[in-house]
């Protein structure tokens, strides 16, 4: 890749320079990075007062409580769902608007709204239109036969949970896709029309091909965000429960740490999360700077 | 193979952009036709109302006989071949080849043997699996040319598919097109505005302007007869001298024109240096600038007394000095006689 390089007379000036960035991730990120890899290592006793070495105990421990492998597979789920209905549902609107050019400004501007609502919000709103016992949704799923519960039965509370966060997800990804979709070129489209490919064909074949890199770089940004990004949105619809039903693993890191008061445990599950960001990360690096494919 | 029919076709774009007023053209079976004319006429514009990506807004287009204004471009059994190529990027050079074969439902055997020998027409086997980036301008073109000729379609639509060659290339790309029109014998439209492109390959050639068509016939026959002032001046370079009959008039023989004509088409190579000894007007010119470009020369000449700056096409090797005023001769068979206002052709 190409890169500009720009060349300062002071040597000193473009360190000067990078300080206060450099400042702010060291304080922000790093330090509580270290402290939390720190504190995994160790247990601290009930009131705070002594703080012993123990190795990888908080890990094995982890490994071996049925809570946290719950957590795991409930994260698994919850992840994939997110992924999987956010990227689809936006993939849908991307492509419905690019079809309609006339008012697709209009559209756009309308389905970005939701990325701009705050996490805890959307919790919120959510919460409110799910509520059983005030909430629209149930009243009118009922009509339907359906007996809504997100406080009772664990399914309805992660898909409450999933529908919540995909949601605010949708408009991040339907920004990318149409993007995507505008850089394909119409005349590729116009040749598999007249190459006999009917509307579904050309998508499954050109477009959707196409749309890799794009799907690809989603894909990782998608995880991420369902995996690490929703506290909020879980925090303000099931806090993690009923029964343990929707405490994701980044719900767990707080509730253990905040509310069980077991930093060593808590640690021990962030830097753990660290890892998994570290790797999806570097897999992105990996493909997505380097395009997808053709 | 089939015939090509427009019939009183109009199209009008979203914000009243009327680019085709009311055309008519018949292609038969096998012609190759050249849509020729200034950027904007609606040469694309016609092309893909024939094609079925854009929608035809009057009048009918019919393909072997059948209207097939309702018809999906896949219906219409034609092929295209884009200025761009608007080859997949993401399939190798036969999948390119293959794609319209395959959603068409050929049998596997048949794709093969048409894949085959499409790519030793065009000499791309070598490339065949090869991603389209891989390949050179040239060989793209080539693949866009295989993608056309695979589906045996009933006619072949081309958009500028030169114009982002090299001169050298397109010189032989232009002359490999015509020969495989001329094996296969498919009825072609092709859209240009490379006048030399447009002259060597057509059959017939079609004159553009503002959406309507000026005139159509053999390329010759546009080039020796322009019906209107506009193919005079777009066929043809240097393009065509026009000169005031009042000018001309008592300037050496008689001048006998038919009635309206008020201005005179002469073609720079017509213009001699030498009395031809046959009737002819003469006029005096003074050389402003001598281009000498290999095969002839170009003389930019001002008119004694009009003052109009004219250009002639003489032997390479003239003896003439720039500066110089010196007698010119024009037969007088060889003029073309024009009325201004009506913008035709008065003979
Ligand atoms: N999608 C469109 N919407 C509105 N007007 C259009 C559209 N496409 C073309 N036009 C207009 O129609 C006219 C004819 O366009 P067209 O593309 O057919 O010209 P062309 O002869 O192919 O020109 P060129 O040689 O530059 O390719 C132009 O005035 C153009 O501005
Ligand atoms: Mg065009």
């Amino acid at each position: 890749m190409q890169t500009k390089r720009t060349i300062f007379p002071n040597k000193v000036l473009p360190y000067l320079l990078l300080v206060p960035q450099l400042a702010v991730t060291l304080v922000f990120f790093i330090w509580p990075a270290l402290q939390a890899v720190k504190s995994s290592f160790e247990r601290e006793d009930p009131f705070g007062f002594k703080t012993t070495f123990v190795w990888f105990e908080n890990y094995r421990r982890l490994f071996a409580d049925p809570n946290y492998l719950g957590s795991l597979s409930k994260t698994a789920v919850f992840a994939t769902s997110v992924t999987v209905l956010a990227m689809s549902v936006s993939l849908l609107l991307a492509v419905a608007v690019s079809r309609v050019l006339r008012t697709s400004r209009l559209y756009t501007t309308l389905l970005v709204w939701p990325y701009a609502v705050a996490p805890v919000v959307v919790g919120v709103l959510w919460w409110f239109m799910f509520n059983p016992t005030i909430g629209i949704a149930p009243y009118i799923l009922r009509g339907f036969g359906v007996d809504w519960n997100h406080r009772v039965d664990g399914v309805d509370a992660m898909l409450l949970v999933v529908m919540a966060a995909s949601w605010k997800q949708i408009s991040y990804n339907f920004l990318f896709f149409v993007a995507g979709l505008q850089s394909i070129p119409q005349s590729l489209i116009e040749a598999a029309a007249i190459d006999g490919a009917g509307p579904f064909k050309r998508f499954w074949t050109i477009v959707f091909p196409l749309l890799s890199p794009t799907t690809f770089f989603l894909l990782i940004i998608n995880i991420n965000y369902a995996m690490f990004d929703t506290f909020g949105i879980i925090d303000a619809t099931t806090q993690g429960g009923p029964a343990q039903a929707t405490n994701v693993l980044v719900y767990k890191v707080y509730s253990d740490g905040f509310l069980g008061l077991n930093i060593g445990s808590s640690s021990a599950q962030s830097v753990i999360l660290m890892i998994v960001v570290i790797a999806l990360t570097a897999v992105q690096f990996r493909y997505v700077e380097r395009r997808v494919q053709y | 193979m089939a015939s090509i029919d427009i019939s009183a076709v109009k199209k009008i774009y979203a914000g009243n952009v009327t680019a085709i007023h009311n055309l008519d053209l018949t292609i038969p079976d096998g012609e190759l036709v050249v849509l020729v004319g200034p950027s904007g006429c609606g040469k694309s514009t016609l092309l893909r109302m024939i094609a079925g990506l854009e929608t035809i807004t009057e009048g009918t287009v019919s393909i072997d006989e059948q209207v097939v204004n309702k018809k999906e471009p896949a219906e219409r059994d034609i092929a295209m071949v884009f200025q761009n190529y608007a080859l997949y990027p993401h399939m190798s050079v036969r999948g390119n080849l293959e794609y319209g074969l395959k959603n068409r439902g050929t049998p596997r055997d048949e794709i093969d043997r048409r894949v085959a020998e499409a790519a030793r027409i065009l000499e791309i086997e070598p490339f065949l699996d090869r991603r389209p980036r891989q390949l050179s301008g040239g060989q793209r073109q080539r693949v866009a040319m295989g993608r056309a000729i695979v589906r045996k379609p009933k006619a072949f639509l081309f958009d500028e598919p030169l114009s982002n060659l090299d001169a050298k290339l397109r010189g032989q790309m232009r002359i490999e097109i015509k020969r495989l029109q001329r094996s296969l014998k498919t009825t072609s439209v092709y859209v240009t505005h490379d006048q030399l492109e447009a002259m060597t390959l057509a059959d017939r050639l079609v004159v553009m302007n503002a959406g309507r068509i000026e005139q159509v016939g053999a390329p010759i026959e546009l080039y020796e007869r322009p019906a209107t002032l506009f193919v005079a001046g777009f066929i043809g370079s240097p393009p065509m001298n026009l000169i005031e009959v009042d000018y001309l008039r008592g300037r050496g023989d008689d001048l006998k024109l038919p009635e309206g004509t008020d201005l005179c088409g002469v073609r720079p190579d017509t213009i001699q240096v030498a009395d031809p000894g046959e009737p002819s007007v003469r006029l005096d010119a003074t050389i402003e600038l001598y281009e000498p470009i290999g095969g002839e020369s170009h003389l930019h000449l001002r008119l004694e007394g009009s003052g109009q700056l004219i250009v002639a096409a003489v032997p390479a090797r003239t003896a003439v000095v720039e500066g110089a005023t010196i007698p010119l001769f024009v037969r007088i068979a060889d003029l073309h006689p024009f009325n201004r206002d009506s913008g035709r052709r008065t003979d």
